[in-house]
């Protein structure tokens, strides 16, 4: 599915500023794989994700796709089949657009729209989106005409993961996007994105600074620190680790204790 | 009050004014919508003007006007270029195009800086000969005007609309979310711009057949007044629907005008022209904050004096 070969990035070449953001990095997702990825600050999350959905393109090693080449392929191209979610729920949207605008944009990337750049949103497609949003439980599919900077930011990023799933991905990137959230829309999306990954078998890459998170969800857990993957864990040795034995390791890997407060402070209930 | 304002005067107000809505719709798209200062508005409508000119001496009108688009066109799709394969700074841009621009026009009038296209038919003149009442003789130019505009109006509302004007909206609302929605922003920003310039382009060649001449100067200013007219015009659109939005913009070139001739009524010098529509441009610009800060200050002295009269009962 996604294979990335010896991959590394160097920000500010040269400079007092030089950051090695990515160390020589490797790593091979099987088809439905969804692995979370734990590190602390700086480690080089972002980053990876940056590099997968082609953000900038890398120094040097290659990225593949389904067997394709995507090392230099532009970023615009590579989000047909990649979806991704911020952070931050405002960034994945646009706030003076209705919900039916940016759900029509989104659609963009189903492959048979492909030409027809001077279409309208028909009656079929208003019936697809509405029926898509009905799923999100949220009673936007009332709200088709309303802006979306009108919605919540936990309104929006759900939006947001519809956008990136409606048309299914090969690839989902999710970079910490409930951390911005409230405990309970945090949850709600959560489990919107467990439903829809799960259904929509989508091979999945998530960031999270929860530690039962990254044991909990999806088949594999993994650990950066300085631009490396320094622990990788899925399968039966996955299903018998605890939050101490994942920090134990760290410090196997990284040669140095986790550092990451928001990671150590956030309890076992917490988001 | 028909001594101090005319039917005349109204008319030619009304006029002018529909002509300059169509630079102010064209900073509508690139400025509201697009969210990008395209300043080679004043060279391209001089361009307009200078390519409607020419083609119209040389006795087509009519062709004219899409020539001229086309080099609005051509002219948006060399800022564009600057600043979407080359980097270029966007208001930069805007600037060296207008700046090349110059020499450009020049070479279209024939190293001239003056060109007179009276004499030749005009898409006004010809319009005109289609009945000889006297009310068609007043009034044809400004019909023939307003279906024009009408037409511009719901090209735009439509376009808007497709994939692709959805597209460009979004490239202005939330670059991130295009590039997630596999759309290149290169494309969309060169599409908004080439489509903008064509109808600053238009209205050039317009006022060029309108005046039947064509100034090297001609641009100069256009950008604010077309901006003050978008400024007024959006102060009105209350409404989020587009096609008010684009009517308001309309609306406010309109009144823009309105206010100039006003001005001109007045007896203010030629002189003090330049300095008199920049306070009104300053004065609309300035409108929805001054609105805003009466509210407030209205909203607090109510507050203010509830609170006194709460203190006195105490």
């Amino acid at each position: 599915m996604l294979t990335i070969e010896h991959i590394s990035k160097t920000f500010n070449t040269g400079t007092v500023n030089e950051k090695r953001a990515l160390c020589n990095l490797s790593l091979h997702l099987a088809d439905g794989d969804f692995a979370t990825i734990v590190g602390s600050n700086g480690a080089g999350k972002s980053t990876l994700f940056n590099a997968i959905a082609g953000s900038f393109y890398t120094d040097s090693g290659f990225i593949s796709l389904d067997d394709e080449d995507i090392t230099f392929v532009p970023e615009h191209k590579r989000s047909r089949y990649i979806g991704r979610l911020f952070q931050d729920p405002l960034t994945g949207t646009a706030p003076h657009m209705t919900i039916e605008e940016n759900l029509s944009v989104a659609f963009l990337r189903a492959s048979n729209r492909k030409g027809k750049i001077f279409s309208r949103v028909s009656k079929k497609d208003r019936d697809f989106f509405r029926e898509e949003l009905s799923l999100l439980d949220m009673g936007l599919e009332d709200r088709m005409n309303h802006p979306v900077g009108l919605l919540s930011g936990g309104q929006r990023q759900a939006l947001t993961l519809l956008m990136a799933t409606m048309v299914t991905p090969k690839l989902l990137l999710l970079d910490e996007h409930t951390a911005a959230l409230d405990p309970s829309t945090a949850s709600k999306v959560l489990e919107l994105t467990k439903t829809i990954v799960a259904e929509r078998k989508i091979t999945c890459l998530m960031v999270t600074h929860n530690m039962n998170q990254a044991l909990e969800l999806g088949n594999r857990t993994l650990m950066m620190a300085n631009g490396s993957i320094v622990f990788d864990v899925s399968g039966d040795a996955r299903k018998g680790m605890t939050v101490n034995d994942l920090l134990d390791r760290f410090q196997i890997g990284a040669g140095k204790a986790f550092d990451n407060d928001r990671i150590l402070l956030s309890t076992k209930e917490g988001i | 009050m028909t001594g101090f304002l005319t039917a005349g005067i109204i008319r030619t107000a009304l006029e002018v004014g529909l002509i300059y809505s169509l630079v102010a719709l064209s900073l509508f798209i690139s400025y509201s919508i697009l969210n990008i200062c395209d300043l080679s508005t004043d060279g391209c409508y001089t361009l307009g003007c200078a390519v409607g000119a020419i083609v119209t001496i040389a006795g087509h009108p009519i062709l004219g006007l899409f020539l001229a688009m086309g080099a609005g066109i051509l002219s948006g799709f060399i800022t564009a270029f600057l600043q979407t394969r080359l980097g270029v700074e966007s208001i930069l841009a805007g600037i060296v195009v207008n700046t090349g621009l110059y020499t450009i026009n020049l070479a279209v009038m024939g190293f001239s800086s003056n060109v007179s296209i009276f004499g030749t038919d005009t898409i006004f003149t010809l319009f005109k000969s289609l009945s000889g009442s006297a009310f068609w003789n007043d009034w044809s130019t400004l019909i023939l005007l307003a279906l024009l505009i009408l037409i511009v109006c719901l090209v735009i509302r439509w376009f808007l609309s497709t994939t692709l004007g959805l597209s460009i909206r979004a490239t202005g609302d939330s670059p991130a979310m295009v590039r997630a929605s596999s759309i290149n922003p290169a494309f969309t920003i060169t599409v908004g711009l080439c489509a903008a310039n064509s109808l600053t382009g238009l209205a050039g060649s317009l006022i060029g057949q309108y005046n039947k001449t064509c100034d090297i100067n001609l641009g100069t200013g256009m950008v604010t007044i077309a901006l003050a007219s978008l400024v007024i015009g959006e102060t009105f659109a209350t409404h989020k629907k587009m096609m008010f939005r684009i009517i308001s913009v309309v609306f406010g070139s309109c009144l823009y005008r309105f206010i100039i001739s006003l001005a001109l009524r007045l007896n203010v010098p030629t002189e003090a022209f330049k300095l008199v529509s920049a306070v009104i441009v300053a004065i609309a610009i300035a409108a929805p904050r001054a609105k805003e800060l009466l509210l407030f200050r209205k909203k607090q002295a109510i507050a203010m004096a509830e609170r006194k009269k709460l203190k006195g009962a105490q």
